[in-house]
């Protein structure tokens, strides 16, 4: 069985952020960038799938700038058997542009299974799944708590409002990880050196013959405003009278 | 961090790091936040070395780490001094616990040991499975090696050893001692033998009452008419050179570790300083301050970088001995003096060990000391320039 991973990069969300001269734009120059924590455990869902005999290959993508290799070899170093990064600015994608060139890749690689973030950190779209689950017409599961493989299903413990709630899948599936999947490994140092050895092929959106025709355009950002240092109140009539006469909450 | 940017940026260093040296880092930095951390503190109340999470430092792959082959990583030096400092960075306990596995016990039995012996031992040793120690100091014999007094005699085909050895890494929790010897009759040679925990006659007792490193196992080596097979001699480890050749090796580790410690220091003196109000503002806006704070990110950044230069020579072949005397000296210099100025900028809070700088401070007095003292490397550095051996 093979399973494709999605990797995908993010700035470090502890750096300081700031944005271009027309507010088009984050700047993410000089920023840390990292794999994104969902794929993380995407990636690491996958290895596990692995040593219980259940994969036997894993592929893990990247849709991203030259810099992405790093990411994808941290993939590697946790275990990925190997990886492709489809060169593309990543500031001219939209999820759906995303989701249309992983729907190529995965015609061309023909995975049996997708193991995929329940979201990237950075802007949270949660579409790429849903909308390449779409395309390609299989079955999804999001929000993944737990997965296990049987009979050429897949049966995902899910993660709802409330509670849980099992989906029991036919291969080819795409399935999300959330936060508690499970926990990633850190790459060893051992892991890290083969990393270096692992095939990493390289390709581009042409490649595979998608247009690169977004259809979200980016108006503007604005940082959140600076917040205002508090006050302290000297009793509770105060307090009542400021969230009532200035605030207006009551 | 609370400040304006990460020290690894102030250090600027990352554009001479290799991406797969920076992902060792990334990697050896979230083990150590989240495993180590946690438990340090109690640990070093306790005096004990937190012997769970060295399961973890062997996954990681870091016993070993820059030796090649034998189960090891093979990574570069520049990778594995990097692990040395955000190890240290928590605990120079921890990073003592690996440097001596790796760069003395590991790294004799590699370059000195017969293939019989390296097979044997290495990679179980890498997957920490088994614990080395190295004994070459003494109760008597200190800076001066040479005089050691414990002795091996030919007993038919065996080797008696006598002696004692003091000061000792993971001497308590060693399954393998590397012990050296002096060779009574003949040529008197200094050799090197591996010596297995149970062996009779032999015998590892920790040192009571110490203030610092407390975290991680120190005792003392004792042996006692220790009767060893000609197979339990590193056949290649013969001559003080031996020896002093590992700590050559162990000591670029601890140069580039105690960096991290000191880095650890700033952070939390730039955290506290900006958190810490007197006067009705935080003492971070104090030119005091913020001079004590520009000099211990000055000396830390030369060390980082130093450090790195030092680390590609080694790769290279061309890391030579006075080269670590100058890195070890200074970093260990530096860090004492970033962890007792972070000391002084916590005031009073800083003698608490919950928020650590006293624990890198008393720590890195024995950084200090060991692997050759300050005064030594002052002295070996002393004799490249001018010629002139002053010990």
């Amino acid at each position: 069985m093979k399973i494709l991973t999605t990797v995908r990069r993010v700035p470090d969300l502890d750096a300081r952020f700031s944005l271009n001269g027309d507010k088009t734009e984050i700047d993410t120059e000089a920023l840390d960038h990292k794999v994104n924590y969902f794929d993380e455990v995407a990636v690491e869902e996958a290895i596990r799938l692995k040593e219980k005999g259940v994969a036997d290959e894993i592929v893990s993508v990247c849709i991203g700038s030259g810099n992405a290799t790093k990411e994808l070899r941290t993939a590697l170093a946790m275990g990925a058997d190997r990886a492709i990064l489809v060169e593309a600015d990543e500031k001219t994608l939209d999820p759906y542009l995303v989701a249309a060139i992983l729907a190529k890749l995965v015609e061309k690689e023909q995975p049996d299974l997708i193991i995929m973030g329940k979201l990237g950190v950075d802007f949270e779209n949660t579409q790429v799944p849903q909308l390449l689950a779409g395309m390609l017409g299989w079955p999804q599961a999001t929000f993944a708590y737990s997965t296990e493989i049987c009979d050429s299903k897949v049966t995902v413990g899910r993660e709802v409002d409330g509670g849980t709630s099992t989906f029991r899948l036919p291969l080819p599936a795409i399935v999300t990880a959330d936060l508690r999947l499970n926990e990633p490994r850190f790459p060893s140092l051992p892991g890290i050196m083969k990393a270096k050895r692992k095939p990493l092929d390289t390709m581009t959106i042409e490649d595979l013959g998608v247009a690169l025709e977004p259809r979200v355009k980016t108006v503007r950002f604005e940082m959140p405003p600076e917040r205002e240092a508090g006050v302290i109140v000297a009793d509770v009539a105060e307090l009542i009278q400021k969230l009532r006469d200035e605030v207006k909450a009551i | 961090m609370s400040g304006q940017v990460s020290i690894d940026e102030l250090i600027g260093w990352d554009s001479l790091l290799t991406d797969d040296e920076k992902e060792v880092r990334r990697s050896v930095r979230r083990f150590v936040d989240s495993q180590c951390m946690p438990r340090i503190t109690d640990a070093f109340e306790a005096g004990r070395f937190p012997e769970e999470v060295v399961a973890g430092i062997a996954d990681l792959g870091l016993l070993g780490a820059n030796l090649h082959g034998y189960g090891c990583a093979g990574v570069s030096s520049v990778a594995y001094g990097l692990a040395c400092h955000e190890l240290e960075a928590c605990d120079s306990g921890l990073r003592s616990f690996v440097s001596v596995q790796t760069s003395l016990a590991m790294y004799a039995i590699l370059t000195f040991g017969s293939e019989a012996q390296k097979q044997r031992w290495l990679p179980q040793m890498a997957a920490g499975k088994v614990i080395g120690c190295f004994g070459l100091t003494e109760p008597d014999h200190g800076s001066d090696p040479g005089s050691m007094a414990t002795y091996c005699v030919k007993d038919g085909d065996h080797w008696l050893l006598n002696g004692s050895k003091m000061w000792i890494t993971n001497a308590q929790s060693a399954d393998i001692s590397v012990v050296w010897a002096r060779e009574r009759g003949g040529a008197g040679r200094i050799l090197g033998f591996l010596v297995e925990k149970g062996t009779e006659g032999f015998e590892a007792v920790g040192i009571p009452h110490k203030l610092s490193m407390k975290a991680s196992f120190t005792g003392g080596l004792f042996l006692n008419d220790v009767r060893l097979p000609e197979s339990s001699r590193m056949p290649e480890g013969v001559g003080l050179k031996a020896p002093l050749m590992c700590l050559n090796n162990a000591r670029f580790g601890v140069a580039f570790g105690v960096v991290g410690a000191a880095r650890d220091c700033l952070e939390r003196a730039v955290a506290y300083s900006l958190e810490r109000k007197q006067f009705g503002v935080p003492l971070a806006s104090k030119q005091l301050i913020q001079a004590q704070l520009a000099e211990m990110l000055s000396d830390i950044a030369k060390a980082s970088v130093l450090s790195v230069h030092y680390g590609r020579l080694k790769d290279q072949g061309k890391l030579k001995p006075h080269h670590v005397s100058l890195l070890k000296r200074n970093n260990c210099k530096i860090a004492l003096d970033a962890a007792r100025t972070a000391r002084s900028i916590l005031g009073a809070n800083g003698i608490t060990t919950d928020h650590h700088v006293i624990r890198h401070a008393v720590n890195l007095e024995s950084t200090y000391t060991y692997e050759g003292t300050n005064e030594i490397h002052s002295l070996v550095l002393g004799e490249f320039l001018t010629g002139i051996k002053a010990y």
